[in-house]
């Protein structure tokens, strides 16, 4: 028994210490220095303005909706494209292609986010590889400009995220008996009455899930919007930087930072309840 | 058991030693300030290791904040960024000048670098080196650029790039009529320009390609002919000059933008006597001749410039005559609270649709 506990607590020290250490302790900080500031005679006080700022100015919580929007457009994007991908893995490919599928999902992630961004940026660049092919087609008479608009970036962001969402997908499908759909065929459904009632009912573990990591990956990312965005990209995490690296202002930055995961927890939970779903029911 | 520990006290012991053994530097810089050729005869003359980390003025600040100036010995922020954070967050220590080897610096450049980082008593830095930001201009399609104005320009809708962050913003000023340098002062009249800034750059939006962030991003957008006009660093169009020659740095008539990068010692430094030596060691005038070749950057070291090619050479005559170098806006130091204000502008104007 005794030797049992310590066995216990052997194994559960390291994750302690990361809990309180990595995650506990900064987020203590953050809060204490999100809540600090100055009063009139520029003496540090505790104070609310920051959580203030981000309500009374417009250009922040603007910034936010529009972070928050295009993050839900983003997965429904990814879901839309996700749904007959995982699909056609788990279902129709031969088993014997499962396995190269996923490597083929996995290939662009064994490389940075960054080196895959800039992939990307010589692909569609004015004087880049498409604009090139498209114009020497005959299709295009003189190269545009395809980078740093907000389509580029939801694709960017779609890319980086696909395969959050057909990972989970993949693995729910693979639970789901074929004989069910065989019966449904039978019985003369058709194909949308098939997904409808049988596909994604049974899916819908891992499609919360995966909506769920997608939505978060997106309102957090920093990269893709900044590069391929452009000019009228402002992310919010963008701002969280700017508070922090260009203004100096921590106490507005840690602000923002808690903001952001106090919307998005709300949205989240919004979004589950909308849909009848509990966390609990998750799937990874 | 008893085995492992034993290695394990070995292995510890080694590594201590080794560490005591070499002797290192930890240089917080910007990217090319430490040329891997110095580094590697500096480590050959006194046995110290060199770790640079490649960061720039606000990244530099947000990293010594974090540690409260440990971390690293040395770091290399422009003389304008030192004295509002060194007022409010202490992030150096004063700088001992009389281990620096004065008759290696240009004498009135020390002056006012000294002059520029005092708080109090001390001043906090020693010049490093110099450049400009102007206009990088590509000839053939935009010939006869020579002010800030042409960022806004009609004529080059779609074809003109700058970063979006305070340099744009003061340049804009110079575009606008403004001195800012002179508002630094006063910050009701600085806002005010600020406003006017801010709204010239958002109708201005539409004619810009994009805000760029990497300074070799740009070089390539310049190289391929995707932009014609862009807000840059000098050493970036003597780079391109040397390529293509339609393409060059020009100062604008309102004056290019100068700035000095120092050696300044972090409150923490550990080894600050391999600082002082790393100073002394890149001033002299062969090592300063040598960064000056690989960066197309001058620096403060007094007998540096009869040592470099003719091909370096003829791009300072080219670009700088003595004219537009009496003409150079070089920054003061910054007030802080402009910074903040500065940062909602940014802000906004990226936002702007």
């Amino acid at each position: 028994m005794k030797s049992s506990k310590a066995a216990l607590w052997l194994f559960l020290t390291p994750v302690l210490m990361w809990l309180v250490l990595m995650i506990v302790l900064p987020h203590i900080d953050l809060l204490i220095m999100s809540l600090r500031g100055k009063d009139e005679l520029g003496k540090p006080a505790w104070t609310l303005a920051n959580y203030m700022n981000f309500f009374s100015e417009p250009i922040y919580w603007l910034t936010f909706v529009r972070t928050a929007l295009y993050s839900i457009l983003t997965m429904l994007i990814t879901l839309v494209i996700g749904l007959p991908t995982a699909f056609y893995i788990a279902k129709v490919g031969r088993a014997r292609f499962q396995g190269f599928f996923m490597i083929l999902l996995l290939l662009p992630f064994w490389v940075s986010e960054l080196v895959r961004v800039y992939g990307w940026m010589i692909l569609l660049r004015e004087s880049g590889v498409l604009n090139f092919l498209l114009i020497k087609a005959g299709i295009l008479n003189k190269p545009i400009e395809m980078l740093y608009n907000d389509a580029t970036m939801i694709m960017g962001l779609v890319y980086t995220s696909m395969l959050f969402m057909v990972v989970p997908l993949v693995s729910v499908m693979e639970s789901l008996d074929d004989s069910l759909i065989e019966a449904a065929c039978d019985l003369g459904a058709s194909k949308l009455v098939i997904w409808r009632d049988i596909v994604i009912p049974h899916c819908k573990p891992g499609i919360t899930s995966g909506c769920i990591v997608v939505f978060m990956l997106s309102l957090g990312n920093y990269l893709t919007p900044n590069l391929m965005g452009g000019k009228n990209s402002l992310w919010f995490t963008e701002q969280i930087y700017n508070q922090f690296i260009a203004s100096f202002n921590w106490n507005q930055g840690s602000a923002f930072g808690f903001l952001l995961l106090a919307l998005s927890s709300l949205i989240i939970w919004a979004g589950l309840k909308i849909t009848g779903q509990k966390l609990g029911e998750t799937a990874s | 058991m008893k085995r492992i520990i034993t290695l394990l006290t070995l292995c510890l012991f080694l590594t201590s030693a080794y560490a005591a053994q070499a002797e290192t530097l930890k240089l917080l810089t910007w990217k090319g300030y430490a040329p891997a050729e110095l580094v590697a005869k500096f480590e050959k003359e006194t046995g110290i290791k060199v770790e640079a980390t490649y960061s720039n003025n606000e990244e530099m600040i947000a990293k010594l904040r974090a540690t409260r100036g440990a971390g690293f010995d040395l770091a290399q922020p422009s003389q304008d960024r030192i004295s509002s954070v060194q007022a409010e967050f202490k992030l150096y220590k004063p700088m001992d000048y009389s281990k620096l080897d004065a008759a290696l610096f240009i004498p009135s450049m020390l002056d006012a670098v000294k002059k520029n980082t005092k708080v109090g008593e001390d001043s906090f830095a020693a010049p490093f080196c110099w450049g400009t930001s102007g206009l990088i201009v590509n000839k053939e399609k935009a010939p006869g650029v020579d002010s800030w104005n042409a960022l806004l320009d009609e004529k080059y809708k779609g074809r003109v790039s700058y970063r979006l962050k305070r340099p744009t913003l003061i340049a804009m000023g110079y575009a606008l009529g403004y001195k800012p340098f002179e508002l630094y002062g006063d910050a009701k009249a600085y806002k005010e320009m600020l406003d006017k800034i801010e709204e010239t750059l958002i109708k201005a939006k539409p004619l810009v390609k994009n805000y760029w962030a990497n300074g070799d991003a740009l070089l390539e957008s310049m190289r391929s002919g995707e932009v014609f006009v862009a807000m840059a660093w000098d050493n970036g169009g003597f780079k391109l000059h040397s390529e293509n020659p339609n393409i060059d740095f020009v100062a604008p008539k309102q004056g290019a933008l100068g700035w000095i990068d120092t050696f300044a010692l972090p409150a923490k430094a550990e080894n600050v006597d391999a600082a002082y030596k790393w100073i002394n060691f890149i001033m002299r005038p062969e090592n300063a001749a040598y960064f000056t070749e690989q960066e197309n950057t001058p620096t403060a070291s007094k007998d540096a410039g009869s040592k470099l090619s003719e091909a370096v050479k003829a791009n300072f005559d080219r670009c700088f005559p003595p004219a537009v170098i009496d003409n150079i806006q070089w920054y003061p130091p910054v007030p802080a609270e402009l910074e903040a204000m500065e940062g909602k502008v940014l802000d906004k104007i990226k936002a702007a649709n």
